[in-house]
């Protein structure tokens, strides 16, 4: 590669040069990426809610309702990154019959635009996670995290006691708000002022909940549409 | 050591040291994940520990045995081999105990700090940005004495080994860098700059040439010397060679996409990954056939040569394993086989029978001659061989088993047309497959205290009856 049809010389030179070998290196091993990463940065079809009609406007009108996490549900998905779940339980649902019987509507990608880092998952020990909310009352949810076999007898989860008895720190969900902020996460100074009063005194089990049922629930979805190209 | 006689004086306590802390975090690293696979087989075992819960273990695991185990592997056979190769010293001793001393401060913060839940939310790349800072630091300083010390050669071509190595150092690199960009909140909290689909495909791009240049590429290093070393037989073919590497490193890296296929992000991201990844097959058979051919004409060594047996049997798991993940990233077959324990089979049958196999076979090479002496028992070695092969078998299957099982139960339909089974009854049928997997891993987990054991005594007797290690050197 690389020598215009001459690869034994080049492969020579290389072998006879270090620095030629690293920088032909440097230059191989970037393409891939940047043919397969760099493109979702800029094309608008990375995002559903990008979509316009052929007159300009929008096409997914609906999709502008995925907001940033409350300040309590932030601190519960602390919570779920701190613990590891997504190394059971996936939140992307697939196009197909039987996930849509099972979990809801496909995931989109608009719905974990604001989600640093992802948690798509990539293995289901567990059930997928990304449309939980509201299928499940939060006694259920407190039931479930305390002893999972109470409420599934089939479960292999770990129990998680201690959920019910730690408190939540007003001072790591206002920096955690902060830096989300420097992100691009839209939210206000009045939302971060008003944090530490929405979690002050909450324990890790009342966060963790209100992060599992907002999950999937952001977008009423029109039935029947067609939401990817 | 005393050099031999007209070898130039080579470095070879830094080798020995990280052989050494490889065969231990070998141990270390099947034991966390021979116990999370029982957590998952008895799931009483969490205790109710927030320390030992699966979900804070499994990371654990993987960057033992990738990080810990494997990257001392790396370091111990690439510092070696570059000697060997350039006929000359590290360029530097003291970068050389950077390397050393920096790598083991991070596994030793690893096995501190994730069990604490001090995690950045990134499988394959869980550390935190304190510790994702010392791991660059120490990379370059690695890769910086490795290139100085190729650049000071006494030969003039580059020895294809260290083509595969520095290839290992460039992409590393990259992929550290961008993975690990994000926004410190905390000094052992932080999030990814990426959000979403984009840090999805950036996350992928990272875990899969992970598996493609720390896990294969460098390896490969590791097997186009000391396959060649062991048989005492050059190399199948130098062309191949040329051919393999550059395909192999050129196209590794388009196929992170082949894990995100049917998922949020746009089809031609999945469908490109699958694609490149189907002609993959081809570099990576390449290496495959150049190793197993080495040993044309040299068969019979197999039966008497243990050492070889592991480094052969290893390229054999590779070649299965590389037509397994093509096959897997066929978008009909992903639709069955993603999510599943399937998955965690084929990555079992390249980390267990592709990488720590090559690497058994490496330290077992290497450790006579590092100290000087004959290995304490070939026999054990034969012993921790068949244990190996066994265990595998064991895993593979039964990951095989349970993970084409969950397939088919989260899509089966009755009569009709509803759900045939809830998703907690696909749970309760894993459980035989679980156990079995748990016995595999077990039986794995023994093999490397084998190991363990024959290399420490091979190591006490060269060092306490030095006279009698040299007579029968």
């Amino acid at each position: 590669m690389t020598d215009n049809g001459k690869p034994k010389k080049f492969q020579e030179k290389m072998e006879l040069n270090v620095a030629l070998f690293m920088l032909t290196l440097a230059i191989a091993v970037s393409i891939g990426g940047l043919v397969t990463v760099v493109p979702l940065f800029y094309l608008n079809s990375t995002w559903e809610d990008r979509a316009t009609t052929p007159d300009g406007k929008p096409k997914n009108p609906e999709l502008s309702s995925v907001r940033p996490y409350s300040a309590l549900e932030l601190a519960g998905r602390d919570i779920y990154i701190r613990e590891g779940c997504y190394t059971c339980h996936s939140q992307m649902i697939r196009p197909f019959r039987d996930e849509k019987e099972r979990y809801g509507h496909y995931s989109l990608a608009v719905e974990s635009k604001y989600d640093h880092p992802f948690q798509w998952g990539s293995k289901r020990t567990g059930p997928d996670l990304a449309r939980v909310g509201g299928k499940y009352s939060d006694q259920w949810h407190e039931a479930h995290l305390l002893d999972p076999k109470s409420v599934v007898p089939e479960s292999v989860m770990p129990r998680y006691p201690w959920f019910a008895k730690a408190t939540l720190d007003p001072n790591c969900v206002v920096s955690s708000m902060k830096g989300m902020k420097m992100l691009g996460v839209p939210y206000t100074d009045e939302d971060i002022s008003k944090a530490p009063a929405m979690v002050q005194g909450k324990t890790e089990m009342s966060a963790i909940i209100a992060y599992l049922q907002v999950l999937g629930t952001m977008v009423k979805f029109e039935e029947g549409k067609d939401y990817r190209d | 050591m005393e050099p031999r006689q007209g070898e130039p004086q080579y470095n070879f306590v830094i080798v020995q040291f990280f052989a050494i802390m490889a065969t231990v975090y070998l141990v270390v690293g099947a034991l966390v994940g021979v116990y999370i696979a029982a957590e998952l087989a008895w799931p009483a075992l969490n205790f109710d520990i927030p320390y030992l819960t699966f979900g804070r273990l499994r990371p654990l695991h993987t960057n033992a045995v990738i990080f810990a185990f494997g990257g001392c592997t790396l370091f111990a056979t690439s510092y070696y081999i570059v000697q060997r190769t350039c006929y000359t010293r590290l360029w530097s001793d003291k970068l050389a105990w950077i390397t050393f001393w920096g790598w083991n401060a991070v596994i030793v913060s690893a096995v501190v700090t994730l069990p604490l839940g001090i995690t950045s939310g990134k499988e394959y790349a869980e550390l935190e940005w304190p510790l994702d800072i010392l791991i660059a630091v120490v990379w370059l300083s690695y890769m910086f004495n490795f290139v100085m010390t190729v650049a000071s050669r006494k030969v003039s071509h580059i020895y294809v080994a260290n083509w595969f190595f520095m290839a290992m150092q460039v992409m590393i690199t990259y992929l550290h860098v961008v993975n690990s960009l994000a926004i410190p909140v905390g000094l052992f909290k932080s999030y990814s700059i990426f959000a979403g689909p984009q840090d999805a495909m950036v996350q992928w791009w990272y875990g899969h040439n992970a598996v493609g240049f720390f896990l294969t590429a460098g390896f490969l290093g590791i097997m186009y010397y000391f396959v060649p070393k062991q048989a005492g037989r050059p190399i199948f073919s130098y062309r191949l060679s040329v051919i393999h590497f550059w395909t192999l490193i050129f196209g590794y890296v388009w196929i992170g996409g082949h894990h995100l296929q049917y998922t949020a992000l746009p089809d031609w991201s999945g469908s490109l990954g699958a694609a490149i990844s189907l002609a993959m097959i081809i570099p990576s058979w390449g290496g495959a056939v150049n190793g197993m051919l080495t040993l044309s004409g040299a068969w019979d060594k197999l039966r008497t040569d243990y050492t070889l047996r592991f480094l052969i049997v290893s390229l054999a798991f590779y070649a299965m394993s590389t037509f397994e993940g093509p096959l897997m990233s066929i978008r009909t077959v992903n639709a069955l086989s993603h999510y599943t324990d399937w998955t965690v089979g084929h990555v079992h049958s390249g980390a267990l029978g592709w990488v720590a196999m090559v690497s058994m076979g490496a330290i077992y090479h290497l450790v006579p001659r590092l100290w000087n002496t004959e290995l304490y028992s070939t026999k054990l070695v034969n012993t921790h061989f068949w244990m190996t092969t066994i265990s595998i078998v064991f895993y593979i299957s039964a990951m095989w088993v349970s993970g084409i099982m969950q397939g088919l139960m989260w899509r089966a339909y009755d009569e009709q047309g509803t759900l045939m089974y809830s998703f907690a009854e696909s749970v309760a049928a894993m459980h035989p497959y679980y156990a079995l997997r748990w016995f595999g891993g077990t039986l794995f987990l023994l093999g490397t205290i084998v190991m363990l054991f024959n290399v420490l005594m091979t190591v006490t007797r060269a060092r306490t009856a030095p006279a009698l290690a040299h007579a029968s050197a």
